[in-house]
């Protein structure tokens, strides 16, 4: 069975997001930049089922400018086996953009499964798994937390409010990783260095026959209000008189 | 656990930073120019290449001009030129005299210089290494180095990954690997942790002066438009360092608007009751910066040591197997503030020497002595030669006294000033007693222009795997409380820019913890411990700061 998994280039988690002065993105000038945690899940999660032979291949997708080929080689050094990546200047695709580009390529693969991360952690969108599934009219099962491929069927557990859900899903079928699905593994230099000689297929939306526009577009991006810093008082009277007048919370 | 992997290059590089990439590119140019296929590997701790590199930065191009001549049209992120320079006296809190341009050495000119984000320029040249076919690992820590039998450097071991804080292997465990090598060059940066530990077994510093160093803290702000001047270079010295504590700070008008300010103590400072990290912050409360900053927002933050010793400090270079180079070795020109031309340029020279030696056979591990010889007769060595009365003159007579004399010896002499100044006295030697001191008592920050660490170290984006062992090594741990405290106050918990020392308690209870995960990676603690207890090592590859744009 052929895997395809499919991972989003985002702001590494480690940085601190800031807004551009004119308020119109996030500034993304010369920070670091990484695989989607929950993207890499779902690629450790494919190249574990290549090992124990319930996959026979594992196709990683990536869309988006040439700086995207970094994180498909780094799920090239994962252990996935080739990669195709989808080139489009366009770096504020809607999660339905996304979804229908995908839903080509995996047309054009054929794949008996599709992993995805639940959410990517620059948008939080959580919405591309889902409407791949329905574009494609596969079932689904998102927030993966374990997954178990048997026969024609993939047996995947579900976090949901409050507890756990089992779901036998018929293949193909499209299953979105949560935090808890594994823990990735660290990449070794060899696998770095091999990960460079893997195929690695260009195509883009015209050749896809995506047509562009979702009827989405970012009007602007605003930061949180900065907290103020507390102040102390010297008696219970005035703490009362602080929440009351100046915090207005009682 | 079966035997560790490893892997052969020609020549394996310990730090993706100006010195080290400048020889990647070198080399692999060279071995284009040999027709050899370039096997040169680079490792870097840092989480991606720049992520650790932090420097004012004005830079002279000239090295870049030799290894890239078509550099503009490479797209090199160098963009802003100096346009405008000042230097300025603090004299107190609210006076300073402006510096005529008349009365500055020429070593401190800086018009035909660069204003960088030598971060940026390090990604730059990791892509035209990267092009030219080197290998290049960031997030992989050099752990350790590796000897052949004759005593020779042979490459070098990466950290293991996944070991837990207690040492005990987590499930993620990956071991290091042995990047075997015919040359090892190391360009750590200062107090590399691997060169320490070379200086010690090759004996490379044994005809040197002491090593000098100094400790820059740097933020980038961005400031209304009104404000800002793109290409003013504003120096200067003085206050608030005092009486005989050196250094000076700087305010760089970068393009789009921002600003790097920072500011650099020697950290041969006598007062253990300095902090460098709260000097730095009531500095901007200077009218003189103040006006650029006012009204702006703060977007960056982070710390690093440098060498400052100079042309007399510089080490034997090179050894059995293996190079020192850039700041690895000390071949900053603290005199003109500049250490990026001539660690690229050594990093080169290095590149010159392996590439020569293996053009014609060389299967590697050889004392490749003609090193010597070819930095003597480059511009890095006259360079550094010329400027080897700044450092011993300003530790020895104070930034007034000192200043006036290498001026002296620089436009008069031309840098041949027949008396020779050495300074001997190694940094951490050079605290007095606490109880001979003055306690300092800085201001509280207002959280407008001035801030308290820990909001500073949030903006270096630093980050650690939690559960890993500390990478901060005591070799004695009673001494923190049983000497340093009684003796010096604890120094650690003033010079260190990140808060990773703290004393809590109180009495009996009272300890000595270390934030190991606060760590910026500046080394400040491995230089200035008074008992020289504290060994800096790599933590697990890819943790530390992610620097954008420093």
């Amino acid at each position: 069975m052929k895997v395809l998994v499919a991972v989003k280039r985002v702001i590494d988690y480690n940085v601190k997001v800031r807004v551009r002065a004119d308020n119109s993105n996030v500034d993304l000038a010369n920070v670091k930049m990484s695989i989607n945690p929950f993207c890499e899940i779902a690629v450790e999660e494919s190249v574990r089922l290549k090992e124990s032979g319930a996959a026979t291949e594992v196709v990683v997708v990536s869309i988006g400018p040439k700086a995207v080929q970094e994180q498909i080689r780094s799920a090239l050094a994962a252990g996935a086996d080739r990669g195709i990546w989808v080139e489009t200047d366009d770096t504020e695709l809607s999660g339905l953009a996304v979804a229908r580009l995908l839903a080509q390529v995996v047309r054009d693969e054929q794949p008996g499964l599709v992993l995805l991360g639940k959410q990517a952690i620059d948008t939080d969108n959580n919405q591309t798994g889902q409407m791949l599934a329905a574009l494609l009219d596969w079932p689904q099962a998102t927030f993966a937390s374990k997954l178990e491929v048997k026969g024609a069927e993939v047996e995947v557990t579900r976090e949901i409010d409050g507890g756990l859900q089992t779901l036998a899903l018929t293949l193909p079928a499209v299953v979105t990783a949560d935090l808890r699905l594994n823990t990735p593994r660290y990449i070794k230099l060899p696998d770095i260095m091999k990960a460079k000689r893997k195929p690695l297929a260009t195509t883009s939306p015209a050749a896809l026959a995506v047509g562009p526009g979702t009827g989405v577009k970012l009007l602007g991006v605003t930061p949180p209000t900065e907290r103020r810093g507390g102040i102390k008082v010297e008696s219970v009277a005035a703490l009362v008189d602080c929440l009351k007048n100046q915090a207005q919370v009682l | 656990m079966s035997e560790r992997e490893s892997m052969q290059f020609d020549v394996v590089i310990v730090g993706a930073g100006p010195a080290g990439l400048a020889c990647a590119c070198r080399l692999a140019q060279l071995a284009q120019e040999q027709g050899r296929e370039p096997s040169v590997c680079v490792v870097e701790k840092g989480s991606e290449v720049g992520a650790h590199i932090l420097s004012g930065a004005i830079i002279e191009s000239r090295a870049l001009d030799e290894l890239f001549p078509d550099w503009q049209q490479r797209g090199a992120p160098l963009s802003t030129r100096v346009t405008r320079e000042e230097m300025h006296l603090l004299r107190s809190a609210g006076s300073a005299w402006k510096v005529p341009h008349a009365l500055l050495p020429r070593a401190m000119h800086n018009h035909d210089g660069y204003i960088v984000s030598v971060g940026n320029l390090c990604r730059w040249l990791a892509t035209q290494a990267e092009a030219l076919g080197v290998e290049i690992f960031p997030g992989f820590a050099a752990a350790q180095v590796l000897f052949g039998e004759q005593g020779e450097v042979k490459g070098i071991a990466t950290g293991d990954m996944g070991i837990a804080a207690d040492g005990s292997h987590k499930d993620s465990f990956t071991p290091g690997m042995d990047l075997l090598a015919r040359y090892t060059v190391f360009a750590e940066g200062c107090r590399g942790q691997l060169g320490k530990t070379l200086y010690a077994r090759f004996g490379l510093d044994a005809q040197a002066d002491t090593q000098h160093y100094g400790i820059g803290l740097k933020e980038l702000w961005d400031v209304p438009p009104p404000r800002h001047v793109e290409g003013l270079v504003v120096h200067g010295t003085g206050w608030p360092l005092a009486g005989d504590t050196g250094g000076g700070f700087f305010l760089y008008h970068l393009e789009n608007h921002q600003i790097a300010v920072g500011l650099v103590v020697d950290l041969n400072y006598r007062n253990p009751w300095i902090s460098p990290y709260d000097d730095f912050q009531r500095m901007k409360h200077h009218p003189l910066l103040a006006q650029y900053l006012q009204g702006g927002k703060r977007v960056a933050y982070g710390a690093r040591a440098l060498t400052k010793g100079g042309f007399n400090a510089l080490p034997t270079m090179h050894f059995p197997g293996g190079f020192l180079v850039g700041c690895n070795a000390g071949t900053l020109n603290s005199a003109k503030l500049k250490g990026v031309h001539t660690g690229m340029k050594s990093g080169m020279l290095a590149a010159e020497e392996i590439a020569a030696a293996l053009g014609q056979g060389d299967q590697g591990g050889q004392d490749l002595s003609g090193f010597a010889e070819r930095f003597r007769a480059s511009w890095v060595y006259d360079e550094l030669q010329s400027s080897r009365t700044f450092a011993p003159a300003l530790h020895k007579l104070g930034p007034l006294l000192g200043g006036a004399l290498f001026a002296l010896d620089q436009t008069v002499f031309r840098g041949r000033l027949p008396i020779a100044l050495h300074d001997k006295t190694p940094d951490c030697a050079r605290l007095r007693p606490a109880r001979e001191c003055e306690p300092i008592a800085y201001p509280k920050p207002d959280g407008v222009l001035s801030f308290d660490k820990l909001s500073s170290v949030f903006l270096s984006n630093t980050s650690h795997e939690e559960d890993q062992p500390c990478h901060l090594h005591l070799a004695d741990p009673s001494l923190p409380l049983g000497r340093n405290l009684a003796e010096y106050a604890e120094p650690a918990q003033r010079y260190c820019p990140a808060g990773v020392y703290e004393i809590v308690g109180e009495g009996s209870a009272q300890r000595f913890q270390i934030n190991a995960a606060n760590c910026v990676h500046c080394k400040t603690c491995d230089i200035k411990d008074p008992a020289q207890n504290i060994t800096w090592v790599a933590p697990e590859g890819g943790g530390g700061p992610n620097y954008p744009n420093m």
